[in-house]
């Protein structure tokens, strides 16, 4: 008990979620696009001036249009995600609430089936909602694309869902950890009552099973909507539900938390050969090679090879 | 007196701040130290609207830029000098989200920390009704009229304010003004220094606390009314907010803090949008006199852009584009300014056939993004209320923190597609309270039964 616990539950939990965000989104330097909508474009323009694009911290682009100058802009990606899953929230304990009140208090089987009723209709909204910030993230990019001058969106639909499953999970994590995380500083003993003196720690790594299998969904569920791969879809979900119904298992930490992790590392290795990479592409990332195309990187260096 | 009055003293050594997108403040809120008078009506006035007069420049200078927009380009030189605009719009939602997070962050801990600020230790005199009733009727009839109390000393102090200024008694207001920080960076930063050091148990001799206070006062005036690194009057700025945030959620009593906080967004709605709004109207005189409006309360941070705006000459886009290698190598706001500034006067004089107006030139100088200090302390009130009062809950603070955020943001989008001065306080305020009540009595009871369960959703 005490700061090491809640130093060392909150590294556990969020460490792996900190470490991408600092490798990753904020790494990239901020700059600016120019989008121009003209037919007289010397391409000159946007050679100099075309810059990459932090998905996370959104992007005003200059839209000229024939009756004057307009601003589109989009708006950093982690925080509509956050919201959108708040409100998923927000429904679900609505609902679980609802039924709460309209059933009977006493009875501890049915509270305990409602609660798994509960569980389960979050999970869906969870999953609607992510389809609904990607036809969202769909239709922003489709804008983006007819307003820029190659017909190409600057941001990759691949980086808008990893930030968004990246997003997405935090968000997720930090709701289900942050009370318990609270409670580790203050005095107490832990399971006194019977239960596991391992709650903390479990937690904590829950919590980052979680996290990474957000993103992981995240990439997956928008590159099988993107490719109308719909049974990629309905096996997202049902990982989900099945990862949320292990949780069930607790305290059985055995059958619950091992089965996760392991659901955990294939669900990473789908999404990273989703996301286009392949044994080839870790020895390349390996052995340090350098691009010798400096104008590839002056374009973007996030993107993921173009696969056609 | 000019250069008195002329507030962004601070900011216009290093940079001469425009604004291109901005929010608008919420409205003075009187500061509520009974008895002082004097500084409250300078707190009144504490909170402005800081909307369109740097709009005005941006507005005209797109208008320009729209014009020569049309397609009736000849040269394909100036079409892609026109085309060549670069506007750092992601640093702007960053400039506002950074310090808005700080302060509510400020609040946050220090709410969670120091029993003080959760006392219940009398109220202010504008809201003289208590709410130890029982029924629960009286309750809310007694918030209810706090709420109309303290809107209406709101709305008179507002008036008043744009009163002097529209018969320009700036120096009634500049005493006003200094009247109220130095209450604020003085008293109630003694008051919380006490109050800090009280709750850590740390023995402090009058002398080194007088010695701190004084170092800390001095330099929060000089920062803000006069001149200083603008970092260090962002900071200053953060904390008189998290102060009279703090003050606020001690003495409003419950039920009234959040009827006061959505009255103040439907004021704020009103009195900027309505033609005759008070603020709208101190805008519009802002507007017409061309000059800032008091930027000594309203949080600044000048980034740093040029916008090659139509320049014949190839010198004026190589400052431009060292400019905007310098802001993006330099990251910070307080370097970058010195650099512009000196690309600026080197972009001026080698144009000198050219007859620069006034308009180009606001163009050529960087931009910043301001909001107003009440808008900061009215997030801070509902994030730090939440943190209070939700029986200990974190995920209701973090649900009004991501309220508020995604408010802040909406209303920046709205501010850009409407171009015109909208009130920033509404949608943040309208998301936070209903995330708040929602969150403290649906999510609560759900995320606490799925966590004793040991369940994840």
């Amino acid at each position: 008990m005490g700061a090491a616990v809640f130093f060392g539950c909150a590294g556990i939990a969020f460490g792996p979620a900190l470490a991408l965000v600092l490798l990753t989104v904020a790494a990239e330097p901020l700059r600016v696009i120019v989008l121009v909508a003209g037919p007289a474009l010397p391409p000159r323009v946007t050679a100099t001036a075309l810059p990459h694009v932090n998905p996370a911290s959104g992007v005003w682009l200059r839209q000229r249009q024939r009756w004057g100058v307009s601003w589109v802009f989009l708006p950093p990606h982690h925080l509509p995600r956050a919201f959108f899953w708040l409100v998923s929230l927000l429904l679900a304990s609505l609902i679980w609430f609802v039924s709460v009140h309209l059933s009977d208090r006493e009875d501890a089987k049915l509270q305990y089936g409602l609660l798994v009723f509960g569980a389960a209709v979050s999970v869906l909204l969870q999953e609607v909602f992510r389809f609904a910030y990607f036809k969202l993230l769909k239709k922003a990019d489709e804008g983006l694309a007819m307003i820029s001058e190659d017909g190409r969106s600057p941001i990759s639909l691949r980086q808008m869902a990893y930030v968004s499953g990246l997003s997405f999970g935090i968000i997720s994590g930090v709701f289900s950890v942050i009370n318990i995380l609270a409670d580790s500083i203050g005095p107490g003993i832990v399971g006194i009552h019977g239960d596991s003196p391992y709650y903390f720690i479990t937690s904590a790594f829950l919590t980052m099973a979680l996290v990474l299998l957000h993103t992981f969904w995240g990439v997956i569920f928008f590159d099988a909507c993107e490719k109308r791969r719909y049974w990629c879809l309905g096996l997202v979900v049902a990982s989900h539900l099945l990862t949320s119904g292990l949780t069930f298992l607790n305290p059985r930490y055995e059958a619950s938390l091992v089965p996760i992790f392991i659901i955990t590392f294939i669900t990473g290795l789908w999404a990273f050969f989703t996301a286009g990479g392949s044994f080839r592409n870790i020895l390349k990332c390996l052995s340090c090679k350098q691009e010798d195309d400096s104008r590839v990187m002056m374009y973007s260096a996030l993107q993921v090879p173009f696969e056609d | 007196m000019i250069t008195f009055m002329n507030n962004s003293d601070s900011e216009e050594e290093p940079c001469n701040e425009r604004t291109s997108l901005m929010s608008a403040e919420s409205p003075p809120v009187p500061s509520y130290q009974d008895g002082l008078q004097a500084s409250e009506a300078g707190e009144a006035q504490a909170r402005r609207r800081r909307t369109g007069s740097n709009r005005s420049p941006n507005n005209i200078a797109d208008g320009e830029m729209s014009d020569s927009g049309v397609p009736v380009r000849e040269s394909a030189l100036e079409n892609e000098e026109e085309e060549l605009t670069l506007k750092y719009g992601a640093k702007h939602v960053i400039m506002l989200f950074v310090p808005v997070t700080l302060c509510m962050i400020v609040v946050v801990a220090t709410i969670k920390s120091v029993r003080f600020y959760t006392e219940k230790n009398g109220q202010l005199i504008y809201t003289p009704f208590s709410e130890d009733t029982t029924s629960v009727g009286q309750r809310l009839l007694n918030s209810v009229l706090n709420t109309i109390i303290m809107i209406s000393v709101i709305v008179v102090m507002t008036v008043f304010l744009v009163l002097l200024y529209k018969y320009r008694c700036y120096k009634f207001i500049h005493g006003w003004l200094i009247l109220s920080s130095l209450m604020l960076l003085f008293l109630f930063t003694y008051i919380y220094l006490g109050e800090v050091l009280k709750t850590y148990n740390v023995a402090m001799d009058y002398p080194t606390l007088f010695l701190v206070i004084w170092n800390f006062g001095a330099v929060g005036m000089i920062c803000i009314h006069w001149k200083g690194p603008l970092q260090l009057q962002q900071a200053y700025l953060i904390m008189i907010s998290a102060l009279m945030a703090l003050v606020f959620i001690k003495y409003l009593p419950e039920w009234s803090a959040w009827v006061i906080l959505g009255a103040i967004s439907i004021y704020d709605l009103m009195a900027v949008l309505c033609p005759k709004g008070p603020l709208r109207m101190l805008v519009e005189t802002a507007q017409e006199r061309n000059e800032p409006i008091f930027p000594a309360l309203i949080y600044s941070s000048a980034m740093m852009w040029t916008v090659g705006m139509a320049k014949p000459d190839t010198a004026a886009r190589g400052p431009s584009q060292q400019t905007w290698d310098a802001a993006e190598d330099g990251r910070e706001n307080h370097r970058s300014p010195s650099h512009a500034d000196s690309q600026m006067s080197e972009t001026r004089s080698p144009v000198p056939t050219r007859p620069i107006t006034s308009l180009e030139e606001l163009e050529e100088e960087e931009r910043g993004v301001k909001l107003g200090l009440g808008d900061f302390i009215f997030y801070s009130v509902l994030v730090g209320k939440a943190a209070a009062t939700a029986s200990g809950d974190w995920n209701t603070t973090l649900a009004c923190f991501v309220a508020i955020l995604i408010g802040l943001c909406l209303t920046l989008l709205l501010l850009a597609v409407f171009k015109k001065a909208l009130p920033a306080l509404p949608i943040s305020i309208t998301f936070g309270l209903v995330f708040y009540f929602s969150t403290d009595n649906l999510v609560r009871p759900f995320m606490d039964t799925l966590a004793s369960h040991q369940l994840y959703i």
